[in-house]
């Protein structure tokens, strides 16, 4: 549905070259969520505003809903961008329009006519809950309204995709959610594709079918969700589903179990102990459940070395289970990274008593 | 001067003072307005952005706005004549005549209020009316004018208020109103009940002025 190409994107100042974009080629497919990732300065905001070209790329090419972008007129262009919806972080509301009149004006870009307006306008305030603020102005409403107000006006001419620029970063956690969850409704109801960009990962986890991450322009990590996690390298899943440093110990087998949907449902920990007699010590884990799917990753320990072990993590495997063997303790090298955590840490605590 | 003799010149003058800053003010708006607008689209980073013709308008402007009132006035006789001869009497004497200079004079002033007030709309409004396809003059009306309107409503109270300080200066070229009313009877005269009901009415114009601007300002703001 959304397709960049090599798209480069170089911020010329007077004395300075910045590239913004480096070589940015995604794919989202139709119906999917799509976060993409970074810190600020990333370039993950150039990257969204590229796909309506509201920034023209420096180079490459974007694809929206089959039509190439980057090759149509100023004319065409707009035609296109009233099928593409965007919502922003701080929402852009006109201060002189109340509800109604904010959500009307893509209707009257598009030359809807009055009666159609006033139509489509009640039905939209419905769709996003806000049918008794249709008369208020955006400075008497809450972060969140304002952003359901963004919402219906992005969807007012009945867009395949939506964009979303930063589309919770100014809203409170539980706000968050529930325009999240509005957003993954209107996914489900209207067929939507949605791409994000955030720099909360709660956001990815939350919502998103496939996510990337971008560092100083580019992508350095991207797939869907369940393939990212099952890549034991990948920082996104890493950072995700945060197991931590592994605690120096002798005489185990430190493993990192990365499940993905249905295994969870059956009790591997519990099996794996009656099953071959051996003593599972869980040292962390992080699940969640992500598109109604139980993922997540755990860390356990297992009496005796690897060699005393294989028959037990083959079992593991054999379930369908990702299992890492993390043998790094053995070559020092967590011990040595440890003891420089700790001194940071105590002070803290100190400083909280 | 006694009070019933100085009744009807009052309020002669007092009608060509509201002739004299209505047409100016309605000239004004038709020019400095959509000026004040270009002077923000063409600028660098402005929608339509052309920054030679950026600096040639800001350099007519800053032109404008440098001479001191009574200097334009007498400057422009001229070209008021010329103007004038336009609507087929070429004079460059009289109230009707005065409204050249006046527009002349009030046009870059209110062009830069606007300018400083379309400027203050926020980017991100003027680019979700992009991301929604919104062509330039669509932005430029739903959008500048629309957010900026109680900024410029202020703008255009301030201009009014100019325009009659300015208009005290008709009578160097023969026109009337109020200012002159007052220099010619009241202060060449040495008469000063002329001055002080003058000076009054004035005050009750500005401050009215005044009044009612900061109410429209504020009944379509929603901030």
């Amino acid at each position: 549905m959304i397709r960049t190409h090599a798209l480069t994107k170089v911020f010329r100042t007077r004395d300075r070259e910045v590239t913004a974009l480096d070589d940015v080629s995604l794919h989202v497919p139709e119906g999917e969520i799509f976060g993409v990732l970074g810190r600020s300065g990333a370039g993950k905001s150039t990257l969204i505003r590229t796909v309506n070209l509201l920034e023209r790329p420096t180079s490459g090419t974007v694809e929206v809903g089959g039509r190439e972008l980057t090759a149509l007129s100023a004319r065409e262009l707009r035609a296109e961008r009233l099928r593409i919806g965007m919502i922003f972080q701080h929402f852009n509301l006109l201060s002189g329009r109340d509800v109604a009149g904010n959500i009307a004006v893509p209707l009257e870009i598009a030359g809807v006519g009055r009666a159609e307006r006033t139509r489509k306008v009640a039905e939209l305030l419905d769709l996003v809950g806000l049918g008794q603020h249709a008369k208020a102005y955006p400075a008497q409403l809450s972060g969140g309204q304002k952003q359901r107000v963004g919402i219906a006006r992005a969807l007012a001419n009945d867009p395949r995709v939506l964009l979303c620029d930063e589309a919770t970063s100014a809203l409170d956690p539980e706000t968050t959610r529930s325009i999240l969850d509005l957003l993954r409704e209107l996914r489900a109801s209207l067929g939507l594709t949605i791409l994000l960009i955030t720099h909360e990962m709660d956001v990815v986890k939350s919502i998103c079918d496939s996510a990337a991450l971008m560092e100083a322009g580019r992508v350095v990590e991207s797939g869907t969700v369940t393939d990212l996690l099952a890549r034991p390298d990948s920082r996104l899943a890493r950072d995700m589903f945060p197991l931590g440093l592994p605690a120096p110990s002798t005489g185990t087998t430190i493993l990192d179990i990365t499940f993905r949907g249905a295994e969870t449902a059956h009790p591997f920990v519990s099996t794996l102990a009656r099953t071959y007699n051996v003593d599972v010590n869980i040292l962390g884990a992080a699940v969640e459940t992500l598109a109604g799917r139980q993922v997540g990753r755990m860390r356990i320990a297992l009496d005796g070395s690897f060699e005393d072990n294989v028959v037990p993590i083959g079992y593991l495997r054999e379930q369908g289970l990702q299992v890492d063997v993390l043998d790094a303790y053995d070559s020092g090298f967590a011990p040595a990274a440890l003891p420089a955590q700790l001194p940071d840490a105590v002070p803290t605590l100190v400083k909280e008593a | 001067m006694p009070w019933d003799e100085l009744r009807p010149l009052l309020w002669t003058a007092l009608q060509e003072t509201f002739t004299m800053v209505g047409w100016t003010m309605l000239l004004t708006v038709a020019i400095g307005l959509p000026l004040g607008i270009l002077l923000v689209l063409t600028d660098k980073g402005g929608l339509l952005a052309v920054p030679p013709v950026n600096k040639v308008l800001g350099f007519v402007v800053n032109v404008g706005r440098s001479f001191p009132f009574l200097i334009l006035l007498v400057a422009l006789i001229p070209f008021t004549r010329w103007v004038m001869g336009l609507f087929g009497q070429a004079t460059a004497i009289g109230t009707d005549a005065m409204v050249v200079p006046l527009t002349v004079a009030a046009v870059p002033f209110f062009a830069r209020l606007v300018e400083t007030s379309v400027r203050e709309v926020d980017r991100g409004l003027v680019e979700a009316a992009q991301a929604m396809g919104a062509s330039v003059p669509v932005i430029v009306r739903k959008v500048l004018v629309r957010e900026a309107l109680p900024s410029l409503v202020s703008g255009l109270t301030v201009t009014v208020i100019a325009v009659v300080g300015y208009s005290a200066f008709a009578g160097v070229i023969g026109a009337g109103g109020l200012g002159d009313l007052a220099i010619r009877y009241g202060y060449k005269n040495f008469d000063d009940r002329t001055m002080l009901v003058t000076v009054v009415v004035l005050i009750v114009i500005v401050q009215a002025v005044q009044l009612v601007g900061d109410f429209v300002s504020r009944r379509l703001s929603h901030r």
